[in-house]
């Protein structure tokens, strides 16, 4: 590819359909090369947001800078962005062929460059056999594969997918993910990947944004966003929480998390203040003995997951999840008995509030 | 690989730096949508509204009155024509569910293997224009027709089913019940088998079970359907004037203007009274309706619960079929052994059989066919044009007043053909045919032009439906792989919408080839006459009827044919498009 790789910026989007606000101030900077992801629940902005670095929709104020050129007034067809749609947009009047041939035709590519530049995008997501087919005889994997490489072939500086695997079955859903991302990488094209699937995200992503009512929560890499969520909606959003909230006291160099309803839990670090500590479920231990860093609670609920065994214990301030791993011989915890949940405080985090 | 980026090096033009508000990335959309206004407000909008300002006007003195209307209704004739065409729609809805009622309920209700003859029932009446059946439903159920001389002879009897108003109103009403039976049906079968269950499950059953639930749920269809059947009916002017019943509003209407001439108000106030007939009608049925999408039907759930006919039930469904459908072909077959007789007066039956009348036609009507397909022709191409123009117009962009063209072009429904083509002599007499110094008003192009509008409606209706089957995911891949509007529309829009775009040019063609009422005000001489006036001049004398019939014939083959290959089209655009959106 003789592309170069470009980043994309944005600065202080702000986008309204006509009174609603469903995009507020957004900053990005996606580097060059770079596979992104938007994850959000639907309604969160986050297609808005694709479609207006496509040129879809409403014109926002703020900047999308793609390589440092800002796109922002430019229509669509001007901006050398590619997208792919979460519904392929196969047109049906053409074989795969045109489809695959129409965006080079649109840049008047000499007809003896096309042949050999579609034949290479067939074989690139290896459907070089379906060349002469018309769209509705593909099956939906199919579809997915030609509506890729109709974006690729006219290289365009940015890959967009919108919910690209929502239309597939569960099983095609895992094996187009991987081929995505292998094909990401093999173009090094810089890539931005919308989804409402965590799993989808924290599995392709270098780095991703989470967004929620047109703001952008979080952006870091799958691992930071799990591990270090820097509000609730993040904490809750990917994987499971567990949320208490309370206040962190310090008393020289000793910390301590006080729960609303009054148990106290030592904290390795921490600052003072309002805030709530956001426990996995795989965070805490089961115990018969009460310690310092144990809660007092009684097993609700019991449910068998195979690798796991997921309790719902009820603790003073609330229900709480606790994952425990499950080994041939270990006895279960019958529902009704009072427990001691042992907290492994240096892998919770406190978010303030 | 080479890079085909169209801006890789040099970054964007100058004129992509343009503020989009300076120069609005859309203009010629805009362009386009400012000409439709043009047109719909020159060749609806103002023939109509001068129409309506000169019924108000004292024709000596030029001032605002309301003596012509305290005229209108002093005179006897027009009363009773007022009267007569009042009577006549309501009588033929009538007449018109009597026969749609039970063939809607036999197809919904019942597993029943004659089902296609009476889906076939739904459009054959249809491809023929009523005018041209009405002459020969008079052979046929006329007081020396063949129904009435056999019963004559068996039983001493004689009905008078073609006497006066009663011949219109059988004419109209086997011509129009089809838009009851349409919409009734499909109310019917969009009702969920669910809602009938519910209340079986209720304890409700049998009549009171159809009276309280499937009656009421299949009302806002029904009262669609006979809004329409009302309005048709109450403007239409080919059939009273074929079957020489002058005393209702329409014939009324075009014999002051054709014979007293265009400064004549009564004609004026006649059209005034057709317009808010219309109005009225489409408006009462919409607030019936309003708020009353009642359909019904679930995924995948299927409509009203069907059950098997017992053999007694069977043989009188044939029997109600048989009938309606001998009913309904007695135009057809009525006009096709016209179109071949030798004589047919007195008798049953033509007295023999000859295909002298087509020769006949042919010779005369060369002019009157070559006509009709450039009028038609004219006026369907431009239904399209426009219509498509109008439909993307209206769902794609967010040109500032775009709802009201889709209002206006669907307007000219509202405004009945009488009127339109007195309104066209009003306004173009005194305009004169550029480059020449005739009046504007006897220019064949007028006829066209008034076609057009008639048509749009439907065309505009069809190419609608068409662009919203065109999902605007398709139109965005186009754009971000680099095509701009015009070439997304030309290669993307316009091929995946032609199913429904052709769909629409055949039905404005074939329907306009046999309008009769915008053109029998317009055509000022008989070498402009399109083949529908050329039916009427036939028919004026007893010696000129088999060619008529056979012009009929022709009109007929060519409506037909246009359904035929309009609905081949929807289909073939339906398969085609069958994936597109299913995922």
């Amino acid at each position: 590819m003789t592309n170069q790789l470009v980043g994309i910026e944005i600065n202080d989007l702000h986008l309204s359909f006509g009174e609603t606000e469903v995009l507020t101030g957004v900053n990005l900077d996606i580097q060059p090369g770079e596979f992104f992801a938007f994850l959000g629940p639907s309604g969160s902005g986050k297609s808005t947001l694709l479609r207006s670095i496509a040129g879809f929709g409403p014109t926002p104020r703020g900047s999308i800078r793609i390589g440092g050129r800002d796109v922002v007034n430019l229509p669509p067809w001007k901006r050398n962005v590619g997208m792919v749609f979460q519904s392929y947009a196969l047109w049906p009047h053409m074989s795969v062929r045109d489809n695959v041939g129409f965006g080079l035709k649109e840049r008047k590519v000499p007809s003896t460059e096309i042949a050999p530049r579609v034949d290479a995008a067939l074989e690139l997501v290896g459907l070089s056999h379906l060349a002469d087919r018309m769209p509705n005889q593909l099956s939906g994997g199919q579809q997915q594969r030609i509506a890729l490489a109709r974006t690729v072939v006219v290289e365009p500086e940015v890959l967009l997918l919108d919910e690209p695997l929502s239309n597939l079955d569960a099983s095609l859903r895992v094996q187009m993910r991987r081929e995505l991302l292998a094909l990401q990488r093999k173009l090094g094209l810089t890539t931005i990947f919308v989804t409402h699937d965590q799993e989808e995200a924290n599995t392709t992503a270098d780095r991703m944004a989470v967004l929620d009512k047109g703001v952008i929560q979080q952006i870091g890499t799958p691992q930071e966003l799990y591990d270090t969520p820097q509000n609730l909606f993040v904490a809750e959003f990917l994987g499971t929480a567990n949320i208490l909230g309370g206040q962190v006291e310090t008393d020289g160099s000793a910390k301590r998390f006080r729960t609303s309803a009054g148990d106290v839990l030592p904290l390795s670090e921490g600052h003072a203040g309002a805030g709530s500590i956001v426990l996995r479920p795989q965070n805490m231990q089961i115990v018969d003995q009460a310690a310092a860093d144990t809660l007092p609670g009684t097993i609700l609920h019991r449910e068998f997951m195979g690798s796991q065994v997921r309790y719902i214990v009820r603790t003073s301030g609330t229900e709480m999840i606790v994952d425990q791993f499950h080994h041939v011989g270990h006895d279960w915890r019958d529902t009704g008995s009072d427990v001691h949940l042992k907290v492994n405080t240096n892998e919770a985090v406190i978010v303030a509030s | 690989m080479s890079n085909a980026s169209p801006h890789s090096n040099g970054g964007p033009s100058l004129l992509d730096r343009l503020p989009a508000s300076i120069f609005p990335r859309v203009s010629g959309l805009h362009a386009a949508a400012l000409i439709i206004a043009i047109l719909l407000i020159g060749l609806l909008i103002i023939p109509v509204l001068q129409v309506i300002y000169v019924a108000f006007l004292d024709p000596n003195t030029g001032a605002l009155t309301l003596q012509n209307f305290v005229d209108f209704f002093r005179t006897s004739l027009f009363r009773e024509s007022f009267w007569n065409s009042f009577y006549v729609s309501a009588m033929s809805v009538v007449v018109a569910t009597v026969i749609a009622l039970p063939l809607a309920y036999i197809t919904t209700r019942f597993n029943f293997a004659g089902s296609v003859v009476i889906q076939s029932l739904g459009f054959i009446p249809l491809i023929m224009p009523p005018f041209v059946g009405a002459v020969a439903m008079q052979l046929i159920f006329g007081r020396n027709g063949t129904l009435n001389l056999l019963m004559e002879e068996k039983f001493g009897i004689n009905i008078p089913f073609m006497e006066g108003l009663n011949g219109v109103i059988l004419v109209q009403s086997i011509h129009y019940f089809p838009f009851i039976l349409i919409n009734l049906s499909t109310s019917l079968r969009n009702i969920d088998r669910s809602m009938e269950e519910a209340a079986q499950n209720l304890g409700s059953q049998g009549m009171r079970l159809f009276r309280r639930i499937v009656f009421p749920l299949a009302m806002p269809g029904y009262i669609a359907g006979a809004a329409l059947v009302f309005i048709k009916v109450f403007d239409d002017l080919g059939t009273p004037l074929l079957l020489n019943v002058n005393n209702m509003l329409a014939p009324q209407a075009f014999l002051r203007i054709s014979s007293i001439g265009i400064s004549d108000p009564m004609g004026y106030v006649i059209s005034f009274i057709l317009v808010a007939f219309s109005i009225f009608s489409l408006w009462a049925s919409f607030l019936v309706m309003r708020g009353k999408d009642y359909s019904t039907v679930q995924k995948g759930g299927g409509g009203l619960s069907k059950r098997d006919l017992r053999t007694g039930e069977k043989v009188a469904a044939y029997a109600v079929v048989g009938l309606i459908l001998l009913l309904v072909l007695s135009p057809h077959i009525g006009l096709t052994l016209l179109s071949f007789a030798t004589i047919w007066s007195f008798a049953p039956l033509p007295d023999g059989f000859t295909i002298q009348n087509y020769i006949v036609m042919w010779e005369n009507s060369k002019q009157f066919i070559a006509n009709t397909v450039i009028y038609a022709g004219i006026a369907a191409v431009l239904d399209v044009i426009i219509g498509t123009a109008i439909a993307y117009i209206v769902i794609r962009t967010g040109i500032w007043g775009r709802k009201s063209l889709d209002y206006l072009a669907t307007a000219a429904l509202a405004v009945p053909g009488v009127v339109l083509g007195i309104g066209y002599l009003r306004v173009f007499h005194s305009i004169d045919i550029p480059f020449t110094d005739k009046p504007m008003a006897s220019w064949w192009v007028i006829i066209a032009l008034a076609l057009m509008i008639r048509r749009l409606p439907y065309a505009l209706r069809a190419c609608t439906a068409a662009l919203q089957q065109v999902s605007l995911a398709l139109e965005e891949a186009a754009e971000s792989l680099g095509a701009t509007k015009s070439s997304t529309i030309r290669r993307i829009v316009i091929p995946l919408m032609s199913g429904g775009i052709l769909a629409g040019f055949v039905t404005s063609f074939a329907t306009a080839a046999v309008e009769l009422s915008a053109t029998i005000m317009l055509v000022s001489s008989e070498s402009d006459a399109p083949l529908a006036y050329g039916i009427y001049l036939f028919m004026q004398t007893p010696s000129g009827r088999g060619a008529g019939a056979a012009l009929g014939v022709v009109a007929v083959i060519i409506v037909g044919l246009g359904t035929f290959l309009s609905q081949l089209m929807i289909e073939r655009d339906k398969k085609f498009k069958s994936t597109d959106q299913s995922h």
